[in-house]
């Protein structure tokens, strides 16, 4: 099978990637050393290329109607033209179909920014749902267009070095905001814990943009990176934290779900009825070692599984997140399977680092 | 990314991307190679036999992890562990940065002559250049 490529495919290879094929796409796990470039980003700049991410566009009278009904966090608090939030999409049992980003334009646009192994089954639902509820919709899925998220504490200030005319549009941005500048979409968010940007932009303007940005100082980010950057700022990844088969509730996200308005969204009624006997919470393992994923955890109120686990580059040692059942407690100790030996962790709050300092 | 092309002549080689290299005082050291290295990245996590330890040729006996990934070490031969590279505890980016100079333990094989039924430099490039495909 032919790996999908995104636009800045030549530039990558060009500066020395190591290409990965990851879940169908010809990606840069990095550019040489992973460590050096999660520090990159934690006390600089860096750059990702996250084009295979999906960009879908809901058009149409009824939209905000419709989503209220669709996602499992509230659009309502969306009110301002620019504005972002952090959903789940849930099946009907309240399994996770997928984690996305909603950005409220105006009551005829709103855009949802959804993970690229998921995008395809994801559009097929809205569509199923919208064909239902709100056939006037159109959904359009933006093939058309790139994303680079710039990140940071110096990314701000490297963005306006390469992009001087979006200063005075972009500077006051809150997180979880965004705004429009001429053909680029620039959203104050991330998936490293840092002060950041995610820009959308046509793919023939990616190439040239990557370039502006590396010559502004902003070195390129790979992947490798990219999943030590989110696990330390505690932010889950789908297909790993959650699933399907597994609701939010139980993934750390309870947060993101509204269960207090009178608003019924799909996933709804089985929220409210399933009992909650897991959740996620971080750990800090205790000796050397790394976490990995799936390694089983022992506690005194039952077994669970790491979802997450890595070597933090920032706290020096591995952290990991992982799923246990519901009486274990915050700074409890558990035992960790590692291959033939028993490890101790402890159970901590997450995240673990935020703007570049640890917070364990 | 699989170029390894400088290959010291003086070792031997395993399939499972170990070199050994014979001292004057009949041991062995083992490490990893630069083919190895390059494919884990950066080393985070060193765990190495106990020494005393009776290894069996192929058998699973120390832990390499990476940021990325775990990979288990075999024993080229069969003997005795005599010595291990702690210093690697503290730093195990030593592997990535000069792996042939970052040995991770020392072996008294039980007969001399296995480790010359390794692989030479020759017969390893090519199967790395093999795998590369």
């Amino acid at each position: 099978m032919t790996l999908e490529q995104t636009p800045l495919n030549a530039a990558h290879r060009a500066m020395g990637a190591k290409m990965v094929d990851f879940g169908g796409w010809d990606m840069p796990l990095h550019y040489g050393s992973q460590l050096d470039e999660h520090h990159q980003v934690r006390r600089d700049a860096g750059m990702f290329d996250v084009s295979h991410m999906r960009v879908v566009d809901m058009r149409g009278e009824g939209v905000r109607d419709f989503l209220r009904y669709l996602l499992a966090n509230n659009v309502d608090k969306l009110q301002s033209s620019g504005k972002a939030l952090y959903s789940c999409l849930l099946r009907p049992d309240g399994g996770v179909i997928d984690d996305l980003i909603v950005y409220f334009m105006d009551e005829m646009w709103f855009r949802i920014v959804v993970n690229a192994g998921t995008a395809d089954k994801d559009i097929a639902w809205m569509i199923e749902q919208a064909t239902i509820r709100a056939p006037q919709l159109q959904i359009t899925s933006r093939n058309d267009l790139a994303m680079i998220a710039v990140q940071g504490p110096n990314a701000a200030a490297k963005l306006w070095q390469a992009l001087p005319e979006a200063q005075k549009l972009a500077e006051g941005l809150k997180p979880f905001n965004a705004v429009e500048c001429n053909s680029m979409f620039i959203a104050r968010t991330g998936y490293t814990g840092e002060d950041g940007f995610e820009i959308i932009l046509p793919a023939t303007a990616a190439p040239s943009f990557w370039q502006t940005l590396n010559n502004a100082g902003v070195k390129p980010i790979g992947l490798g990176a990219r999943d030590t950057l989110r696990l330390e700022a505690g932010m889950n990844l789908y297909g790993h934290d959650m699933d399907e088969t597994i609701n939010p509730l139980e993934a750390g996200l309870a947060w993101t779900v509204d269960l207090v308005s009178e608003r019924d969204f799909i996933g709804k009624a089985a929220l409210v009825t399933k009992p909650k006997t897991r959740k996620l919470v971080g750990l800090v393992l205790q000796d050397r070692g790394v976490l990995r994923d799936h390694q089983v955890v022992h506690s005194d109120h039952g077994d669970g599984e790491i979802t997450s686990g890595s070597f933090s580059p920032t706290l020096n040692q591995s952290i990991a997140l992982a799923r246990i059942p519901s009486a274990v407690q915050i700074g409890d100790m558990v035992q960790v399977a590692i291959r033939d030996k028993m490890l101790a962790a402890k159970v901590v709050k997450y995240p673990f680092v935020r703007n570049g300092k640890g917070l364990i | 990314m699989s170029n390894s092309n400088n290959l010291p002549g003086n070792l031997k080689y395993t399939a499972s991307h170990e070199w050994v290299k014979k001292e004057t005082d009949g041991t062995i050291t083992v490490g990893i190679t630069q083919h190895a290295q390059e494919l884990l990245g950066d080393m985070v996590f060193v765990e190495n036999p106990a020494v005393g330890r009776q290894l069996k040729a192929k058998e699973e006996c120390a832990v390499v992890e990476s940021v990325k990934a775990a990979a288990d070490i075999y024993a080229p031969v069969t003997g005795v562990v005599v010595g291990v590279n702690s210093e690697l505890g503290d730093a195990p980016e030593k592997i990535n940065a000069d792996p042939y100079s970052a040995w991770m333990f020392k072996m008294k094989p039980d007969n001399a002559a296995d480790t010359d039924t390794l692989m030479d430099a020759a017969a390893y490039q090519t199967l790395v250049d093999s795998e590369a495909h």
